[in-house]
């Protein structure tokens, strides 16, 4: 039937034809389920330059592995050469069996067994550079795959800390991921030792073979060897994580096209789950693991969604920081995959009906603090003495009576309790006539912009005073002191909101650099989005986090975000205060001058004297 | 127990060996910080939706700890989850986790049991 046959190719060829069948649908399922509306989107985004962009990624991305390498340019490396060193080895060898054959419609086999068929190495115009070229193919993956396996067991020099564990599937696909080149190597350099064929590399070692060993009988059991190897790593891979490779890529177009994650388990979300390659990277930049949490981290947590594994203690236990996504090489979007899992856990009925009916108060601008600024009263205090100071109209909506924005329980599942909530906030400040809202919260913020639609402007209180600064209606008082500014995660990765405060501290204080900035930033540990962690699994993140921020001996702490300035709080060497606070010149308060501090321990020094003697 | 007649108050004895734990059990082993409460109240104090209504955290903590589960569920659908009393709590009680973990034993039969029982 083949022109090119022989019983050792059936490995290979039945585990191809799996792969593709099984690929086909799969992703044809995966596209039924990613609904109507979204479908629309593909529809659009598909005769556009939308996929010429996302051919550029996935070319960048699931071959070259470029923001890997940004993160560490040896596990870069190590994924590129075996990713991108495979794919050059496929298209080369296609190329070339198309130049010697000329027969377009050659099978598949022949151009992977190349070496088997033509074991002479046949000539054709640029033979001799297609050859060289297929070696240094072959040596680029030896090289990355050392660097594999030397992983497996040193974790360390690759920059992480933690390596993923592995399951049945994977540790197959493994295995013969790693048995496929070496054996090429094997099959190709055993028969340029017995056909005195080859080149730099399959030829040397070949020579070298012959020397010794029986090349001639060694030959073929090579050549089943590694058809075995590349059969078992098909049949494994749609089980495995080596499914991440084909799935990446559909996910890059599916992404490019627009696509949304949504609040239910759709196709897409699927895809992204699939698209974890469990590079391990997030495992290091995600916190829970400075909490000793090992189950919830982010990749182990996807590994369980795509198991169907997820508990609700898995489900809660995430800070909704973001630093995984930060991070991740594919751009998963993990905390909303999180967010998935946590619909429907409870009944979703609360019961609000003691909320007071109010009347709206006419102004230019609200000013809506917070639950969480009600815990942070200084807050309120400065913030009322700098509009004082500027003359605005501003009302400040929930200072006596406080109902919560609707994200914490958005943040748990609850999205029909949310609404409630919502649409009784939403009321008043559309009553107001305000042309402007003004939170002093991020989680607030982040609500009132996705979920709110109010159709006016919205700012968070950094934004704000520094506008007021700029047209001059507030000056903020200088202040000679070094602040170390920490960006809350729901304002800086939440809300990509970094450099307002930094310019409004700068307007009055002395910034310094801290280790962990902008989108490296740590979390304070206090998140709302948490409800598993407990008190001191929040401290041990809250520890982190301060020795980053103290780490330059800053005179105080700032930030913009009542929920991470409370948290801090509590154990703080130095004060934390609010940029409104600092703009309003009200730290006053709670620096003491040296001198004083000195006195204070002089007296302590004194009584434990006293006690020891 | 002893019945000693007197009628003019009803009576107001809980026994204690009749309380039904089992729910107790249940959120203490998803969130077994619930015990560390010292019944300060600051929880209560700052609470965003017991500033309209009769809502108490720390009432409904005891009341859990005790096993009387029958204002339980009507109580604890009016907390916002806004997590102002898990940052007041001066013991560290992960109030929010006891709260969603009691809305989420609502959908457990051990609920419907319960729920017959002190219908009866
Ligand atoms: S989530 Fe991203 S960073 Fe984490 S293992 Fe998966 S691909 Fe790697
Ligand atoms: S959002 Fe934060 S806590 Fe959650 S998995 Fe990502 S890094 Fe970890
Ligand atoms: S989370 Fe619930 S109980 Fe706690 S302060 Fe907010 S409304 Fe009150
Ligand atoms: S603040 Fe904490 S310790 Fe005090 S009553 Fe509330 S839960 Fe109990």
């Amino acid at each position: 039937m083949m022109k090119f046959y022989d019983p050792f190719i059936l490995p290979f060829v039945i585990g191809l034809y799996f792969i593709f069948a099984y690929l086909g649908i799969k992703f044809a399922v995966m596209l039924i389920r990613i609904g109507k509306p979204e479908r629309k989107k593909i529809a659009k985004g598909i005769f556009s330059v939308k996929t010429l962009s996302a051919v550029k990624e996935v070319f960048l991305e699931a071959l070259l592995h470029k923001r890997i390498f940004k993160v560490n340019p040896m596990l870069g490396y190590m994924h590129m050469s075996l990713a991108f060193g495979w794919f050059l080895l496929i298209l080369f060898g296609k190329i070339g069996t198309l130049s010697y054959s000329r027969d377009f419609f050659n099978p598949i086999h022949y151009a992977i067994f190349f070496k088997y068929f033509e074991p002479r190495d046949p000539a054709f115009f640029y033979s001799k550079t297609y050859f060289l070229l297929m070696d240094s193919f072959l040596l680029f993956i030896l090289s990355g795959l050392t660097l594999a396996i030397v992983k497996r067991f040193r974790t360390r020099i690759f920059g992480m800390k933690k390596t993923t564990r592995l399951r049945f599937f994977d540790r197959m696909a493994l295995t013969s991921l790693w048995l496929i080149f070496p054996f090429r190597l094997l099959a190709e350099s055993f028969t340029s030792g017995a056909f005195q064929s080859g080149h730099f590399l399959s030829g040397t070692l070949g020579s070298v073979f012959a020397g010794f060993l029986p090349v001639e009988n060694l030959m073929y059991p090579a050549w089943w060897a590694y058809s075995l190897a590349l059969g078992f790593f098909f049949v494994s891979l749609p089980f495995s994580r080596y499914m991440h490779i084909p799935t990446e890529m559909l996910l890059i177009f599916l992404r490019k096209w627009g696509l949304d994650t949504g609040t239910k388990m759709s196709g897409y979300a699927e895809a992204q789950v699939l698209s974890c390659s469990r590079c391990g990277i997030c495992i290091d930049n995600c916190q829970l693991k400075t909490a000793g949490e090992t189950q919830a981290n982010p990749v182990y947590f996807i590994q369980a969604l795509r198991n169907q594994q997820v508990n609700p203690a898995l489900a809660m236990n995430c800070l909704q920081c973001g630093r995984c996504e930060e991070i991740c090489p594919v751009k998963i979007d993990i905390r909303q995959l999180r967010l998935i899992t946590r619909q429907h856990l409870t009944p979703d009925q609360s019961d609000y009906h003691y909320l007071p009916v109010e009347q709206p108060v006419k102004a230019d601008v609200i000013f809506f603090g917070g639950c969480m600024t009600h815990l942070t009263p200084g807050i309120v205090a400065a913030m009322k003495k700098l509009v004082a100071e500027s003359g605005e109209k501003v009302w400040f909506m929930d200072e006596q009576e406080s109902v919560c924005c609707g994200r914490p329980q958005l943040l748990a599942g609850e999205a029909e309790s949310a609404m409630r909530l919502i649409e009784h906030n939403r009321q008043l400040i559309t009553g107001s006539g305000a042309k402007l809202l003004v939170t002093s919260c991020p989680i607030c913020l982040t609500v009132f912009v996705r979920e709110y639609n109010l159709g006016i402007e919205v700012l968070h209180h950094s934004q704000y005073l520094l506008r007021l600064t700029r047209s001059q209606k507030i000056r903020p008082k200088p202040a000679l002191l070094k602040i170390a500014y920490h960006d809350p995660c729901e304002l800086g990765r939440g809300n990509a909101i970094y450099e307002e405060p930094r310019q409004l501290i700068n307007s009055s204080a002395i910034l310094v650099k801290t280790k962990h900035e902008k989108q490296m930033s740590l979390c304070c540990g206090g998140s709302l989005g948490n409800l598993q962690l407990n008190a001191d699994q929040q401290n041990l993140i809250l520890d982190e986090t301060l020795q980053s921020l103290t780490a330059a001996n800053p005179d105080i702490i700032a930030t913009s975000c009542p929920l991470c300035k409370k948290t801090f709080q509590k154990s703080s060497p130095v004060p934390v205060l609010d940029i409104a606070e600092i703009a309003a010149g009200t730290w006053q308060h709670y620096i003491q001058p040296a001198s004083q501090n000195q006195e204070k321990a002089n007296i302590h020094e004194l009584a434990e004297n006293q006690l020891m003697n | 127990m002893a019945t000693f007649g007197f009628s003019i108050l009803k009576d107001r004895q809980i026994d204690y060996d009749n309380n039904d734990h089992r729910l107790f059990r249940f959120i203490e082993e998803q969130e077994p910080s619930i015990r560390l409460c010292i019944g300060c109240g600051g929880c209560t104090a700052g609470c965003t939706a017991a500033g309209f209504t009769g809502f108490n955290y720390r009432k409904l903590n005891y009341l859990l700890m005790r096993g009387e589960t029958e204002h339980l569920q009507k109580g604890i659908q009016q907390c916002m989850l806004c997590g102002k009393c898990k940052l007041v709590c001066p013991r560290g009680v992960n109030t929010r986790n006891m709260i969603f973990a009691l809305k989420r034993a609502f959908k457990t039969p051990l609920w419907e049991e319960l729920q017959k029982k002190i219908n009866v």
